[in-house]
């Protein structure tokens, strides 16, 4: 006679696992980093390329030093995406071994340090990203022009592998300000944002070329939500954050503060709200607690840009909520069906 | 203590088992916050031998006329005249290594390290015992200091001895070796994270080469980590 296995309830089953979640976000990441390679030149596509396979081998590597299965741990992809988050924060013109510091920090001391994934406080790729910014101020301030042409791929390749541009081109010919570079610049010459705003660095919705890239983002991010692959409350609370200061105060004072549209669609606004701050690891868990979350991160986005000294402040934000997260964990548990109100 | 421990198990102990910075963990206010070059460490470690060394020798020798009731005030006493000591001869020969340690030379009272000894060791001993490990103690902070310090010099500067004439006068400006070009630093490294998790990464390749030494596999022996 047939044994048949009975197995305990629930007995419908999704076919989801971390491999097939970090596949569809890299495949949602795609259009962006094709847009953003045409908008800002080769470096986009070349930063990937490099991040994810240093990613890889610096993952192997710890995954060696630890004593863990090597080749089945990398088959969950969760390397490749760090590694290809990591670059789309960094400026497409960077030389490799900043781009490999970046990883080895965000893999093996954001990550493996603290027990491998899922055991990692904070986001590895912003981790990664914000000891370069600290680190190499020069290089990470250096973005392709935001009103010129994307630089040729000639160019962008010699920086990329040698740290030097060829004879023919002057660095300062194909970098210049991103939108919120200029904006912060053209406010603290006392320019008031009407002024600043009919310039070429903003578009219809937001800084120039990077209000396209947003879009990207912000399509992939709700193809993402579409698959219930990320939550709603995150995004959604972290784009509230940001718009609910800005449009006080761009009412209050709309000389002195650019409105919501502008800090939706520059910067790197879609990026963090849909795949930087949904990481799944080191963000809040609870229903409550993602909305909390998402909305802290939202105004510490629009209190550093607005007043603090760095141009676009997504990895610092991040950085800070997963610092908070165990505290809003903690305090926004569900309750327990049919347990007494607290 | 009444046993006097044999000179070659002083050293060693001071030197590597009992090293002060990598495994007593003791006075890193000072080592994380001073080390951001070679010379730096040497400067800071050679004050801090010189107080240790002077307090052992004092503690140890006045033991006996000291009443345990008022010990600790009395180890203090001696510390900070010693330490203002170093002061006003940093200040007096080497005014630039004197600026760049800052506040963390009067600090040296504070170090931990310094009363542990005379509490632990020196005024249970003769002279020459608390001598010795005074020496050896003072000898392997120094050694920390110094390798963290080159080690972010190296990284954060890409510099080794790159500030010798404040320790050495203008003689020893020739000393320095620049290895990176201009700019290129890891800034991290100079900064107080980088001293952090350099010292953490000189303490996990000493407990790495332990371990190697005692024959164990890291994985095996470290606590807490789950079967490969």
């Amino acid at each position: 006679m047939r044994q048949f296995e009975l197995a305990p309830a629930p007995h419908t089953h999704v076919a989801r696992d971390v491999t097939r979640v970090m596949r569809q976000v890299l495949l949602a990441l795609l259009p962006s980093v094709l847009l953003a390679s045409l908008l800002l030149g080769i470096g986009a596509l070349l930063n990937l390329l490099l991040a994810i396979g240093f990613a890889v081998l610096v993952e192997a590597y710890c995954l060696r030093l630890r004593g863990r299965p090597v080749w089945s741990t990398l088959q969950d992809g969760s390397a490749v995406v760090s590694g290809a988050l990591l670059a789309m924060a960094l400026p497409p013109l960077l030389p490799w071994w900043i781009t490999l510091c970046g990883v080895i920090v965000a893999i093996a001391l954001g990550k493996h340090l603290y027990g491998g994934l899922g055991m990692n406080p904070f986001n590895p790729a912003m981790l990664g990203y914000v000891v370069l910014i600290v680190s190499f101020p020069v290089f990470m301030t250096r973005w392709p022009d935001a009103v010129a042409p994307a630089p040729g791929p000639w160019p962008v390749l010699h920086y990329t592998l040698t740290g030097t541009l060829p004879a023919s081109t002057q660095l300062d010919a194909i970098t210049g300000a991103t939108p919120l570079d200029h904006l912060r610049n053209q406010l603290r010459l006392a320019w008031t944002w009407s002024e600043i705003r009919a310039g070429v660095y903003y578009g219809p919705l937001g800084g120039a070329k990077w209000q396209w890239l947003n879009l990207a983002w912000l399509a992939g991010g709700l193809w993402l939500m579409s698959r219930r692959i990320v939550r709603w409350q995150i995004p959604v609370a972290l784009l509230a954050g940001l718009t609910l200061p800005s449009l006080v105060c761009t009412l209050v004072a709309p000389d002195r503060f650019p409105g919501p549209m502008l800090h939706l669609f520059s910067g790197a606004t879609m990026l963090g709200a849909f795949f930087i701050a949904t990481d799944p690891v080191s963000a809040s868990t609870t229903p409550r607690g993602r909305l909390i979350y998402g909305f802290g991160i939202g105004v510490l986005l629009w209190l550093i840009r607005s007043f603090g000294s760095y141009p676009d402040a997504v990895a610092f934000s991040v950085l800070l909520m997963n610092l908070a997260v165990p505290l809003i964990d903690r305090h926004t548990l569900p309750r327990r069906y049919g347990a007494p109100r607290a | 203590m009444s046993a006097t421990p044999p000179t070659a198990s002083l050293l060693r102990e001071g030197l590597w088992h009992q090293n002060p910075a990598l495994v007593q963990l003791l006075g890193l206010c000072p080592l994380l916050a001073v080390s951001t070059s070679a010379i730096n460490g040497v400067g800071l470690g050679l004050a801090t031998l010189f107080v240790l060394l002077g307090s052992s020798l004092a503690v140890s020798a006045s033991r006996q006329w000291v009443a345990r009731e008022i010990r600790l005030p009395v180890f203090v006493l001696i510390i900070a005249t010693l330490v203002t000591m170093v002061e006003l001869l940093l200040r007096a020969y080497t005014p630039g290594l004197f600026r760049a340690l800052g506040i963390f030379v009067p600090l040296i009272v504070t170090n931990c390290l310094i009363l542990g000894r005379a509490e632990a060791f020196a005024s249970r001993v003769g002279w020459r015992p608390a001598a010795l490990d005074a020496l050896a103690m003072g000898l392997g902070f120094m050694l920390v200091l110094v390798v963290l310090g080159a080690l972010r010099e190296l990284v954060g500067a890409g510099t080794l001895l790159g500030d010798a004439e404040r320790l050495f006068g203008p003689g020893g400006r020739g000393l320095g070796v620049h290895l990176l070009p201009g700019d290129a630093g890891f800034l991290l490294a100079l900064l107080p994270p980088g001293a952090f998790i350099g010292l953490g990464l000189l303490i996990a390749l000493r407990n790495h080469y332990r371990l190697r030494r005692a024959g164990a596999a890291p994985a095996e022996a470290l606590p807490g980590a789950a079967p490969a």
